[in-house]
């Protein structure tokens, strides 16, 4: 009783004073160690901290007079306040778990010393973490660099959402910034400029992707059962002809489109002139550039629809065709009966995921079209916009970074109830175990 | 019946040509324009009456250009980030798949609530964490960045050490080996597919990354091959084409030499993220 007592107090008075108590010297230093710096580095900020994150800062920038003189007075920079606060809590976090551990580690090994077992010496414990705590050692680093690269980020553009940090009024360090709660949700939904931008750019971002989804998957389809079908050879030549718009980045691919589509000089509408027809405006008309991202996803896309299936093709067992061809099938019923189902059955996932993916395509919007041609009734917007490039555009080009958050919040609401539905209808990720 | 076979044989024939010049086409054009002599995007014929190389010269020796330089950190950054990276992605998917432990779903789960969040939500919060780093424009923030954030990718290499009999690690545990030993000596050499496929997706996304290379590299010494591609559309517009032909040749045969050479790693790499979703 005793010892595993005292350990515990002393752990918590300070960390590893129980381990260094328990005879776990190396342990109880290294330990130490840890609290030593966390007091010298952010504990002490924790107050302001959770201040500014409560507050978004006090006082606005401004000039007192000192004597005689006017000077110019810093004010809190509320989104320096969020973020280094943020920052502070979730370092505070991970530290609370290490000491929370360090005290069970005290108290247990209070108790194995009470029942007469000697303290694990260090070699014993690093043998011990290394064999049953593998998994939890090989995640560390990348865990750390996910908290604070991926997880931080989010959660600071989620509190974005509920503040008023938006151009031209509050800005800082100019001015501050404050907690408005639902209220940007609110100016999305109700306000005229940004319902009206909101509802036609959503539209046509469900629009966008179920299109480009569709033909991209079946255009991949056909493309595979062409080359695969009886009579065709240098089937390995076509494949990997076909694969090159894939091959391409797609940052070169669709700046070069972006030319080849040009309405004036562009090689596309100078053939449609040898052929006597009129030039099309590819990219500056609203419903023709809609088309033109379509068509150009299609050269993008379908490639990699096409491998997937050729690769699919290949594993349907053979005898079933061979049972079929006795039973005198046609080649389409062939088709219809046996090739069909297997396709869809094992690309079902991928073609929910391409769907998510495709409402996520800032690529082929951003850089074909830019979210062009200009639409004047939308709010920041262009006719082809998606919601993610008029996310973009809010935040890099119009500083309305709490429209932006709320857009992002929208955007993963859509794409996780898809996928959500997905992970259900497939349930690979429930039973992962059962391959095995 | 014989006819009409072969009449449908044709017609396969000349839609696969038809597709091979649409696939095709684009990229000759690229290509022949770069050679092309004067700057406009506008030409009579596909192929160039006179060849000239003076775009590449132009590339290199203008001053308002450093092609070479910028070439040499995308190829520092990209070769970088896709060590950091494969390393990365390798042991965490390898933790995740082989073991179980406590909070593993939990992780899983989070993993997949991460990834649909638009990437670059989180620009601003990174930038302004970088500042405070003290970060900003070094090549070390992208790689960071980067590294840190295609650990959220790794699915795939998920579901391709799935798919390894567990009866192999398990045989050399009871033969005394450690879970290092394991890893190293016979779960490396397995997934050499999937090495190849992770590394070449995580070069080439470092490689042709321009969002947020544009936000971190404030000077132009320190920008990437994609920043300064994205800078002379923006500045030039049409009016310099056949300079950014020759640019675009440059930063995109790499990464297609790459692409075909390692193709089947990339279509097995594919299929088995498919299968597994």
């Amino acid at each position: 009783m005793r010892h595993r007592s005292l350990a515990a107090v002393l752990s918590t008075l300070f960390m590893g004073l129980g381990q260094l108590y328990n005879r776990q010297y190396l342990k109880g230093l290294l330990l130490a160690a840890v609290e030593a710096l966390a007091i010298f580095t952010f504990l002490p900020s924790l107050g302001k901290a959770i201040w500014g994150v409560y507050t978004l800062g006090e006082k606005t920038q401004g000039f007192e007079k000192v004597g005689r003189v006017t000077v110019r007075v810093e004010g809190d920079h509320s989104i320096y306040l969020l973020i280094s606060g943020l920052i502070t809590l979730f370092l505070f976090a991970i530290f609370l778990i290490i000491y929370i551990m360090n005290i069970r580690d005290a108290y247990r090994t209070g108790a194995a010393r009470e029942a007469g077992a000697k303290p694990a010496s260090f070699k014993q414990t690093f043998a011990y973490v290394t064999d049953k705590k593998f998994p939890h050692l090989m995640l560390a680093l990348p865990a750390a660099g996910v908290l604070f690269l991926t997880i931080m980020p989010i959660v600071f553009m989620i509190m974005l959402a509920f503040t008023n940090y938006a151009s031209p009024n509050h800005i800082p360090p100019k001015s501050l910034v404050d907690w408005v709660g639902f209220g940007t949700f609110a100016n999305l939904l109700t306000l005229k400029t940004w319902s009206g931008t909101f509802v036609g750019v959503f539209t046509w971002t469900i629009v966008w992707a179920v299109v480009a989804t569709v033909t991209t998957y079946f255009g991949g389809i056909l493309v595979a059962l062409l080359i695969e079908s009886k009579g065709v050879r240098f089937k390995k030549l076509w494949r990997t002809i076909f694969i090159l718009p894939y091959a391409i980045p797609q940052l070169i691919s669709l700046l070069a489109m972006r030319n080849l589509f040009n309405g004036q000089f562009g090689p596309i509408n100078q053939y449609l002139g040898y052929f006597g027809l009129g030039k099309l405006p590819w990219l500056t008309d609203p419903l023709w550039a809609k088309a033109t991202v379509i068509l150009v996803n299609m050269w993008i896309g379908i490639p990699v629809t096409m491998v997937l299936i050729l690769g699919i093709l290949t594993a349907i067992p053979k005898d079933m065709y061979e049972a079929a061809d006795v039973d005198g099938a046609t080649g389409f019923q062939k088709f219809r009966i046996i090739t069909m189902p297997f396709i869809l059955f094992s690309t079902a996932p991928i073609l929910i995921t391409q769907f998510a993916g495709n409402i996520n395509n800032f690529n082929v919007i951003f850089l074909l079209t830019n979210g062009d041609p200009v639409n004047g009734s939308y709010q920041y917007a262009g006719s082809t916009d998606l919601l993610v490039t008029w996310l973009y555009k809010l935040t890099l080009n119009n500083s309305q970074f709490n429209m932006a958050s709320a857009i992002g919040i929208i955007i993963f609401l859509i794409v996780a109830s898809f996928s959500i539905w997905n992970y259900r209808r497939t349930r690979s990720f429930k039973e992962e175990d059962m391959i095995q | 019946m014989k006819t009409r076979s072969t009449i449908f044989l044709v017609l396969k024939y000349l839609l696969l040509i038809a597709i091979a010049v649409i696939a095709i086409y684009p990229a000759l054009w690229i290509l022949l324009s770069s050679f092309r002599p004067g700057t406009s995007l506008y030409s009579e014929t596909l192929i160039p009456e006179t060849f000239t190389i003076a775009h590449y010269k132009e590339l290199f020796n203008n001053p308002s250009f450093q092609y070479g330089r910028w070439y040499l950190n995308t190829l520092k950054i990209a070769t970088l980030t896709m060590v950091f990276s494969t390393i990365l992605i390798t042991l965490s998917m390898y933790a995740l798949s082989r073991f179980r432990f406590r909070g593993r779903q939990n992780i899983l789960t989070t993993m997949l609530v991460l990834g649909m969040f638009p990437g670059f939500m989180s620009m601003i919060a990174i930038f302004i964490f970088l500042l405070q780093l003290n970060l900003l424009d070094t090549h070390a923030a992208l790689i960071l960045v980067y590294s840190a954030g295609s650990v959220l990718g790794g699915f795939v290499v998920k579901g391709f050490y799935d798919t390894i009999p567990r009866s192999l690690d398990e045989a050399a545990r009871i033969d005394g080996a450690t879970h290092l030993q394991v890893f190293l000596k016979i779960m490396l050499p397995l997934s050499k597919p999937m090495l190849t496929y992770v590394a070449l997706t995580t070069f080439t996304g470092a490689w042709v990354d321009f969002i947020f290379a544009r936000l971190v590299l404030r000077t132009k010494e320190n920008w990437t091959l994609a920043v300064g591609m994205w800078d002379l559309v923006n500045s030039f517009q049409n009016s310099n084409f056949t300079l950014f032909a020759a640019g675009a040749v440059l930063i995109a045969v790499p990464i297609t030499l790459l692409f075909f050479f390692l193709q089947r790693f990339l279509v097995q790499g594919m299929m088995s993220g498919a299968s597994k979703g």
